[in-house]
């Protein structure tokens, strides 16, 4: 076998959620683009440390306006990364990619001028979650830990950027460090998940070693492999 | 005013409708006045288990659109004076079900009976929640095994969200009656143990309902259990869970156990 046939074993594929800001025209747009242009004036960096998403399904416009559009929100330095909800699915070369299938997530701050200068100090960004996450319900924290006081049902989901402290029992998925973040870790009273992942990293309930479950445990990221270990 | 209750499941075939109809008859026979009504358009069954499919004239839908009366559409049981059946339509599909008319026939119920109990559709789409949505108390029906007990989590979540009482922040208070409990097959490990649906579903115990060839006679003779046989022991059960909604104190559900005898011993696998 010569060495011209070697082919690397694992192509890896690694996916990751970023926060997009999605801008969704109003009429006049004219107006529109000078109140963005203004806010991007106010508070520089606003527009440019953030995947910038045009929502133009409620507009109905032809391709021709949405192109007119994109040119204009890049002359006052937004630029944008997707398209959303276009009537004609065919767009003019230049254009950014369709998108679809975003999640709703919070609104975004926008900080004026001066406010941003200096560094906040780190606000806590911690969550509680009181119930238990029943079957069907996903809770998702893009910002920091979680902690959930009760059990997590089979079907259900809780994402978070940060680590995930369960009370209960686990039985359904958790996903920390959902955002990228290899560090942060899941933590249950009872393990019996279905699904773990930690950043790119994932686990199903084939996977877990069987003498672990019933357990308190935490699981963490090490060597691109999860690890589970039983808390004493 | 009257107590509104949905009896509830996600899961199909887990004994709502047979619940609904025992648990009617029993607060009925205990002297309240009590209206069952089916939500499940397009596939009613409730009339066929009360006895009453031939005097079917209005039903749900007929009143909804303003075809006939309310009153007109009511059928009193035969057999209870006090017991009354709202049919669903057969021949109308689950759309027609418009959350306003649910609202203005659950109002209008909630006003001339002690208890109104709702018969919800399987699943977890419009007509279930529709049938959840004005309820003061859930019911939520399970069978003793994994994919009904997640399938009751599931519209556990649904009532804590979308009921009216959850949406106005006062929650709304569920009880689960566990149905087709079979104590031979718990007892041989094949079933899922009362403990540990009570631990995942972590919501009170109203009763459990044993498993038993009376109830799909009772269903055949067009007869809530509770009437057909009243000293079966699904009959005794649902008698008792029915004391409870109305506030009884009986301590503890008890658990069903299996009697094992020499017989049963010897010919273990038919004993049940």
């Amino acid at each position: 076998m010569s060495a011209s046939t070697a082919v690397r074993q694992n192509l890896r594929f690694k996916g990751k959620s970023y926060l997009a800001l999605v801008l969704t025209p109003e009429e006049p747009y004219e107006a529109w683009i000078e109140e963005l242009a203004d806010l991007s004036a106010r508070s520089p960096g606003f527009f440019a440390t953030r995947p910038v998403v045009l929502d133009v399904a409620a507009t109905g416009l032809p391709p021709r306006d949405v192109k007119a559009l994109v040119v204009a929100l890049d002359r006052i330095g937004v630029r944008v990364m997707g398209l959303e909800g276009p009537r004609h699915l065919k767009l003019p070369p230049g254009m950014p990619p369709l998108l679809n299938g975003g999640r709703q997530a919070s609104g975004i701050e926008v900080h004026e001028e001066g406010e941003d200068s200096q560094p906040k100090a780190a606000a806590p960004t911690g969550s509680l979650v009181v119930e238990n996450v029943r079957s069907g319900q996903s809770v998702v924290f893009p910002d920091g830990d979680v902690t959930v006081i009760g059990s997590v049902a089979s079907g259900a989901e809780v994402l978070a950027a940060g680590s995930i402290h369960i009370y209960g029992t686990l039985r359904g998925r958790a996903v920390a460090g959902a955002y990228g973040n290899p560090h942060a870790r899941i933590f249950c009273r009872k393990l019996e998940a279905e699904f773990l992942a930690i950043d790119a990293e994932y686990l199903t309930a084939e996977g877990i070693d069987q003498s672990i479950l019933g357990q308190p445990v935490q699981i963490w990221s090490e060597n691109a492999s999860i690890k589970l270990n039983v808390l004493r | 005013m009257g107590e509104v209750v949905v009896v509830t499941s996600g899961k199909g075939g887990v004994g709502k409708t047979t619940t609904t109809a025992a648990l009617g008859a029993a607060l009925a026979a205990a002297g309240d006045t009590v209206c069952v009504i089916d939500f499940d358009v397009g596939l009613r069954n409730l009339d066929l288990v009360l006895g009453a499919e031939r005097r079917v004239v209005f039903d749900f839908i007929n009143v909804i659109q303003g075809h006939a009366k309310l009153t007109q559409a009511l059928i009193r049981d035969k057999r209870l004076e006090n017991l009354w059946l709202l049919p669903a339509s057969q021949t109308r599909d689950k759309d027609a079900l418009t959350e306003e008319g649910v609202e203005y026939v659950i109002n209008d119920l909630r006003s001339r009976f002690d208890w109104v109990i709702c018969d919800s559709p399987a699943g977890i789409e419009r007509g279930a929640a529709l049938a959840m949505r004005h309820a003061d108390l859930a019911v939520v029906v399970s069978n003793p095994e994994v994919s009904s007990v997640r399938d009751s989590d599931r519209i556990i979540g649904l009532l804590d969200a979308k009921t009216e009482r959850a949406e106005r922040g006062e929650g709304i208070p569920k009880y689960l009656l566990l149905t087709r409990y079979n104590a031979a097959r718990a007892s041989r490990g094949d079933m899922m143990a009362v403990e540990d649906v009570l631990e995942i579903l972590s919501i009170p115990l109203l009763g459990i309902i044993p498993e038993s060839e009376e109830v799909l006679k009772a269903s055949n003779v067009g007869s809530p259990v509770t009437l057909s046989n009243p000293a079966s022991r699904p009959a005794v059960a649902y008698a008792e869970a029915a004391r409870r909604l109305r506030g009884e104190d009986l301590g503890e559900v008890v658990v069903p156990v299996h009697k094992n005898g020499l017989f049963g011993k010897l010919f273990g696998r038919n004993a049940a």
